[in-house]
């Protein structure tokens, strides 16, 4: 602290000294009980989950062996964990793309008509927040191959074509989630049922957010409809389209609770084609007991969320071109 | 006013060639494609809905609406499994973590936003960190640590995760940095106590902040799934997903039975969307484009 001016009193100083003192101290009061929280119930179990993945498991501590990075070299040559791993990939290659061109180009609608459009915003965006769980059962039951309304659609269709005599537009019933080439798929249009209302909500905040006078001042140079979306509202929107890759992004990496239940019986699919990272850990851990390799599965889980998240940053970013 | 009037005439003049009747057609199109992707969200809780209504013989026949409306299959699952008990956990766990959201997130945001103090930028990024953990990583040290403590099947286990969530922690303290810092300046000359200033005067004023949260918090912890079918162990200890997965995956083809559940786990929380719809579709809003 700089020697008090002559003017200032000496006492001021002291006293205001011990009122920033006094603010400290009592901000680490506020801050004792949720940084004890922090501390146990996030840091320590991640640590501890890196920990776990190097030794092998016994509910004795004392009787965990160190193994090192075997767990991890099991990984690397298990083909069940190599299936996961493609089909979680796909999965967010089928699905981020996939709900975020339907959420902008809803939002687009959304954002061209005058009246419903909150009716609308609210349609699209409640099964976002129902129980996946549950929402996973409907479509297993409307996928179920022999009772499900899907094939009962198909089948009438087969009929009607052949009544007023067009075969060639008839299309087969299908096993959905017994068959290996189209499970996958079948969970996926589920995941984007899902994750649509979210992008349509954010697109349609975004778009409400871009000034009414840009598209004025473009339109006036001569711009058309293409122009105007591809030069104004897409570099505008970029904040919001970086924000919907990533959280969504992060979301299909980790799924879980739609392919436990949408399949229950058979879970991860005919030919383990639905598995995910997250239900082969948990298989893992809690249906074989081996929580050590359960637990590095996790930690390359957490790896790929990293790596992916700032892969996405890093190209998004880069993208600002007005 | 006058000058974008002109410009708006300037607008309509140059585009006076073009027919008035093709901007309806495009508004027309619009309303005909939403109304059509709007079925399509809907229609699974139809069929749902439908299903549940119909009986054991009648869910596997193709006709579209069951014959004769029946409740039996609610009355059946309500009777037949711990449904009640299970919404009961589901209720006690979600609402015990909301408030302790609402308290802790709103306390450390309050901290963060408008107390100063040494280290706050140490505490801040190491919240932050904690975000970018996936659940994944967490829940096997969990059970671990429930396993040691005797946590297992009782509602401190299935609670403790959710009580503090990082994201809870930046929303509020996005709010509180809203507030003008003269308004607690001048409540602390007038001698309000530093717990006072957040609970009399920063608390009141960020009343959006606090509505979005709680909601999101209720219907995280309602349908949370992955936690609870691990450290609920017992068939009493349930939440509504966990009862569902387990009771749907006994009933085998029971479908009239499992619509009946499903329909029970999924409307209170329609119900909550509906009457909270402006504050939730908001939250999303000001936690994704603004954060």
């Amino acid at each position: 602290m700089s020697s008090p001016t002559p003017s200032t009193p000496v006492r001021r100083t002291r006293a205001r000294l011990s009122l920033a003192r006094r603010e400290a101290i009592w901000a680490y009061v506020f801050l004792a009980v949720p940084l004890l929280f922090f501390a146990v119930v996030r840091f320590y179990p991640a640590i501890q989950s890196f920990r776990l993945s190097l030794f092998t498991w016994h509910v004795d501590p004392a009787r965990r062996d160190f193994i090192g990075a075997d767990y991890y070299l099991e990984l690397l040559g298990n083909p069940v964990f190599h299936q996961a791993l493609k089909n979680t990939l796909l999965y967010s290659i089928i699905t981020v793309p996939t709900s975020i061109l339907l959420g902008l180009g809803i939002a687009i609608l959304l954002q061209a008509i005058a009246h419903a459009r909150g009716w609308f915003r609210a349609i699209y965006f409640a099964p976002y927040i129902t129980p996946a769980v549950a929402v996973a059962w409907v479509w297993g039951w409307m996928y179920n191959a022999n009772f499900g309304i899907f094939n009962t659609l198909i089948v009438d269709w087969w009929e009607f074509t052949e009544r007023i005599g067009m075969p060639w537009l008839q299309i087969q019933p299908q096993a959905f989630l017994r068959d290996p080439d189209l499970a996958l798929y079948a969970v996926a249009a589920v995941i984007v049922w899902q994750q649509l209302g979210f992008q349509v909500v954010i697109f349609l905040a975004g778009l409400q957010g871009i000034p009414r006078v840009y598209y004025e001042a473009a339109r006036i140079d001569g711009a058309n409809p293409w122009q105007l979306f591809r030069h104004v509202t897409l570099p505008l929107l970029n904040p919001v389209m970086v924000f919907a890759i990533v959280i969504t992004t992060i979301y299909s990496l980790q799924l879980f609770d739609q392919i436990v239940n949408i399949n229950f019986t058979d879970q991860g699919g005919p030919l383990n084609r639905t598995l995910s990272i997250a239900l082969y850990m948990f298989e893992e851990a809690f249906g074989r007991a081996r929580l050590g390799y359960a637990a590095a599965v996790t930690v390359v889980l957490f790896a790929i969320i990293m790596i992916v998240t700032l892969i996405q940053l890093r190209l998004t970013q880069r993208r600002l071109d007005y | 006013m006058r000058a974008s009037d002109k410009v708006q005439r300037q607008l309509e003049a140059a585009t006076a060639t073009r027919p008035r009747r093709r901007v309806n057609a495009w508004s027309v199109l619009a309303y005909v494609l939403l109304t059509v992707g709007a079925a399509a969200m809907v229609f699974p809780f139809v069929w749902m809905l439908l299903s549940s209504f119909k009986d054991a013989r009648e869910v596997l026949s193709p006709g579209f609406w069951p014959r004769e409306f029946t409740l039996a299959n609610y009355v059946e699952v309500l009777t037949r499994t711990s449904f009640p008990r299970w919404f009961f956990n589901s209720m006690i766990v979600a609402v015990l973590n909301t408030l302790s959201v609402l308290f802790f997130c709103a306390l450390v945001g309050y901290v963060l936003a408008r107390m100063r103090f040494p280290g706050k930028q140490v505490v801040f990024l190491a919240i932050l960190a904690t975000l970018m953990v996936p659940t994944e990583m967490l829940v096997i040290p969990w059970f671990v640590m429930s396993a040691d403590f005797g946590w297992v099947d009782t509602y401190w286990g299935l609670l403790f995760p959710g009580l503090i969530p990082g994201f809870g922690v930046f929303l509020m303290r996005q709010f509180f940095q809203t507030l003008p810092r003269d308004l607690f300046d001048a409540g602390r000359i007038d001698g309000v106590s530093e717990f006072g200033l957040f609970l009399r005067i920063g608390l009141p004023l960020v009343g959006p902040g606090l509505a979005a949260l709680g909601i999101f918090a209720f219907i995280g912890n309602w349908n949370a799934f992955l936690w609870p079918l691990i450290v609920a162990q017992s068939p009493q200890m349930r939440t509504v997903p966990v009862g569902i997965a387990l009771f749907s995956g006994e009933a085998g083809a029971a479908w009239h039975l499992i619509m009946a559940t499903s329909a029970m786990a999924i409307l209170p929380v329609l119900v909550v969307f509906v009457i909270f719809q402006r504050q939730i579709i908001e939250g999303v809003v000001l936690t994704g484009v603004k954060g």
